[in-house]
């Protein structure tokens, strides 16, 4: 056992909590055993109050500062390589080959956001040629508060898969981790921490599916969702988000996130809103 | 109270001292190595500001660019095949080592072109870096670029450019030409080569695969040799009309893909309605911005005729407060011209001006340094249009007044040149923005501001201010078969 293990929380705002509730969950990683955060109704609150602060300047920042912000997580993220692999073996008991190839694919997915952010309007905006004297363009603009859930097979990716759209278009995110692998998004909060992505940007939770969705679903300040989720999951997300016309994603879980939709326009979809701006064209 | 008293508005120097290092020789660069030339030929390349020899540069002959176009043809087959996003790593990586390195490039840019370091560190530097950024986010998304066509690259890029914006004219044409999977033999202006030779040690930082981009510097005489060179497939040229046309001829009767942006008289447009003191700093911004040594500079001032007066008073005062002189002071406004064959052609327009009727003012009050090329900032009132400073590009501090009462007349006036690289429109009303944006002939049309520039919006000219556009999607079609 090593000298000092981590004591892994709740990453909100930019800081690091324990659950309010004081309730915990055991997981044993690497013959070490952690009692991580079980985050309650409350905590996903305080999240999306973090994120509802962050967003307007994260969105209002130009697509170049995002772009290079996010380069930057992906920085942090290979810097923290061997604690990804690490993880996500130890978690998840795939093979060191799998989980290396999982870190590399995350890292890449990052990166090709970082790419994204400054072309999303080039690709998915418009000049609409009315029939009438006037410019019309279509702006793409983000959603605003977004919630993801995370998959529990590849529980690096799929995070990342869920949540970069997201981030790249100028939404903040709320993260909730794979629930039987949640470590390796832990270590995702932290590479967050010294990235520059600002805090409440990106916050992560880690505890039941099946406390957090419920919640999630009803929350009016959440203007989208993005989940891994199947049956009475996906039901009870669109059957809660219709209170507030929450857009909803739903994705199988067992989906391969290194596909290249996943890193295609596509993925903007649920977490973007076009905007379009007329004007007359005659003095 | 006091009477008031003159106000002693000079300045004290603010000079930028970052030490810049510069070796007394330069060789080609060439398969990723610093190579001496076969051609055993050196120039010297100077300070414009002090007139002193900065460094000795190698002069590429034909045995030179032989070699350069076939490390780029070797390279190609590895680099047009590497995995996109690898491809990516490599343009990601070259944006933050330029923007490590970016004071270093502004201070050696400013010594090299003899612009303003305010300029080279706060624009030229940074939307360098923008431009390797954005597009190495390009490589993985090509097919949403290009949507229905596989996106393949073309293969060796011959790219000559000019000296007015050294370094960024190189990262317009390399990061476009890499991100699509082509390589590159680079030829830098014959008077600012160095920034293009410090990015060359930047590519060999990143380990950018031998070949992918060489530079070969020198004069006219290496640029023709690599446009013309059979085993070139795409040439990219920025710089005069004149010589654009004459690349035009060289490539007829190839297959080789052509684009070129060229020169520019563009109309700058102030209506009665303008926001005014934001006309006058888009003016000021229009024409003094690297000293007028801008292709799309808004040389031509277009005023409606009710508020000449007014414009040229509040011109001809804010002239006043310009700063010119050291391109190193962190103050200054305007910096020297970049050669002395270019001042002589500056200075010949400026005495055709005043023989052909025109009223030259100049208004500057303090004294031009005693080494080096510098023009007051000037411009030209009583202007016809068939004056020859109303017509050819002065590619200097020069600006010219014409005036005109309705809008119809402005688009009219604006459009009576060959050219069509840029317009500025000046007015509060939006609809009335639009209409004449929509009249004017010209590739970018800024609305109430001027000059601006960004990787992702594509910029290029209209009629003999070439074709082919650099920057955001567009661009990208210039380096896809």
């Amino acid at each position: 056992m090593a000298t000092v293990t981590k004591t892994w929380k709740l990453f909100i705002g930019g800081a690091f909590p324990r659950t309010e509730s004081g309730r915990t969950i055991k997981a044993v990683a690497g013959g070490t055993v952690h009692h991580l955060c079980k985050a309650s109704r409350k905590d996903l609150r305080d999240a999306v109050e973090a994120a509802r602060a962050a967003q307007p300047k994260w969105a209002s920042s130009t697509a170049y500062l995002r772009g290079q912000i996010l380069y930057r997580l992906a920085e942090m993220l290979e810097a923290r390589r061997g604690e990804f692999i690490e993880a996500i073996r130890a978690t998840s008991r795939t093979t060191p080959r799998k989980a290396k190839a999982e870190v590399e694919a995350s890292i890449e997915h990052v990166v090709s956001f970082a790419g994204w952010t400054d072309k999303i309007a080039i690709v998915l905006g418009s000049q609409n040629p009315v029939a009438g004297p006037f410019y019309t363009f279509t702006g793409i603009e983000a959603t605003g508060v977004v919630g993801v859930l995370a998959p529990d097979e590849s529980p690096l990716l799929g995070a990342l898969a869920l949540a970069c759209p997201a981030l790249a278009a100028g939404n903040a995110v709320v993260l909730a981790a794979s629930e039987r692998h949640p470590i390796p998004a832990l270590v995702l909060s932290e590479a967050l921490a010294t990235s520059d992505v600002p805090g409440g940007v990106c916050n992560i939770l880690t505890g039941d599916h099946a406390e957090l969705v419920p919640a999630m679903a009803t929350h009016r300040d959440v203007d989208a969702i993005v989940a891994a989720a199947k049956g009475k999951h996906a039901a009870t997300l669109k059957a809660g988000a219709a209170e507030n016309m929450k857009r909803v994603t739903v994705v199988d879980p067992a989906s391969d996130f290194t596909e290249p939709r996943w890193r295609s326009p596509v993925a903007f979809r649920g977490v973007t809103e076009a905007k379009t701006i007329w004007m007359p064209s005659m003095a | 109270m006091q009477p008031a008293q003159a106000i002693d508005w000079s300045y004290a120097p603010a000079p930028e001292t970052f030490p810049v290092e510069l070796s007394p020789e330069h060789g080609l660069f060439i398969g990723g190595k610093f190579v001496d030339p076969r051609s055993r030929k050196h120039f010297e390349t100077i300070d414009p500001a002090t007139e002193k020899k900065l460094s000795r540069v190698a002069e590429a002959g034909k045995a030179d660019v032989d070699a350069a176009v076939k490390a780029a043809q070797k390279a190609f087959k590895g680099w047009s095949r590497m995995r996109p996003a690898q491809r990516a790593g490599y343009l990601f990586r070259i944006a933050r080592r330029i923007q490590e390195r970016a004071r270093e490039l502004a201070v050696l840019e400013s010594m090299d072109n003899g612009k303003p370091i305010k300029e080279t560190r706060d624009v030229d530097v940074p939307l360098v870096a923008q431009h390797f950024f954005h597009h190495a986010g390009w490589c993985d998304k090509l097919a949403h670029a290009v949507p229905g066509v596989e996106p393949r690259p073309i293969g060796v890029c011959a790219q000559v450019i000019p000296w007015n914006f050294p370094l960024l004219m190189a990262a317009w044409k390399i990061a476009p030409a890499l991100a699509c999977g082509n390589t590159v033999v680079l030829k830098p202006a014959e008077t600012t080569p160095l920034t293009a030779l410090r990015l060359a040690e930047i590519l060999q930082e990143v380990d950018l695969p031998p070949g992918v981009v060489n530079i070969v510097t020198g004069a006219g005489e290496t640029g023709r040799l690599l446009v013309e060179h059979p085993n070139v497939q795409k040439v990219a040229f920025t710089g005069s009309t004149e010589v654009g046309k004459r690349i035009a001829r060289a490539c007829a009767g190839t297959d080789k893909r052509l684009t070129l942006e060229l020169g520019g008289k563009s109309p700058n447009i102030i209506f009665a309605d303008a926001p005014m003191d934001q006309a006058i700093e888009g003016i000021v911004n229009g024409i003094w911005f690297n000293q007028g040594q801008v292709c799309c500079a808004g040389s031509r001032l277009l005023v409606e005729e009710s508020v000449v007066d007014e414009v040229i008073g509040r011109l001809t005062h804010r002239m006043r407060s310009l700063r010119v002189g050291n391109p190193l002071d962190k103050n200054t406004d305007v910096g020297a011209i970049n050669s002395r064959a270019q001042l002589e052609r500056v200075n010949s327009f400026i005495e055709c001006g005043v023989r052909e009727g025109a009223d030259r003012i100049v208004c500057f009050d303090g004294a031009l340094p005693d080494t080096g090329y510098w023009v007051a900032p000037t411009l030209f009132r009583g202007v016809q249009p068939a004056h020859t400073i109303a017509r050819e590009e002065i590619f200097g501090p020069v600006l010219t007044v014409l005036t005109f009462r309705t809008p119809d007349e402005a688009i009219a006036r604006a459009n009576d040149t060959n050219y069509g690289l840029s317009a500025g429109v000046w007015t509060s009303r939006a609809s009335k923005a639009y209409e004449v944006a929509a009249g004017v002939k010209a590739g970018v049309v800024w609305l109430n501001t001027f000059n601006q520039f960004d990787a992702t919006s594509p910029f290029g000219g209209f009629k003999e201010s070439g074709f082919g556009r650099e920057g955001g999607r567009a661009g990208l079609a210039a380096y896809l078969a």
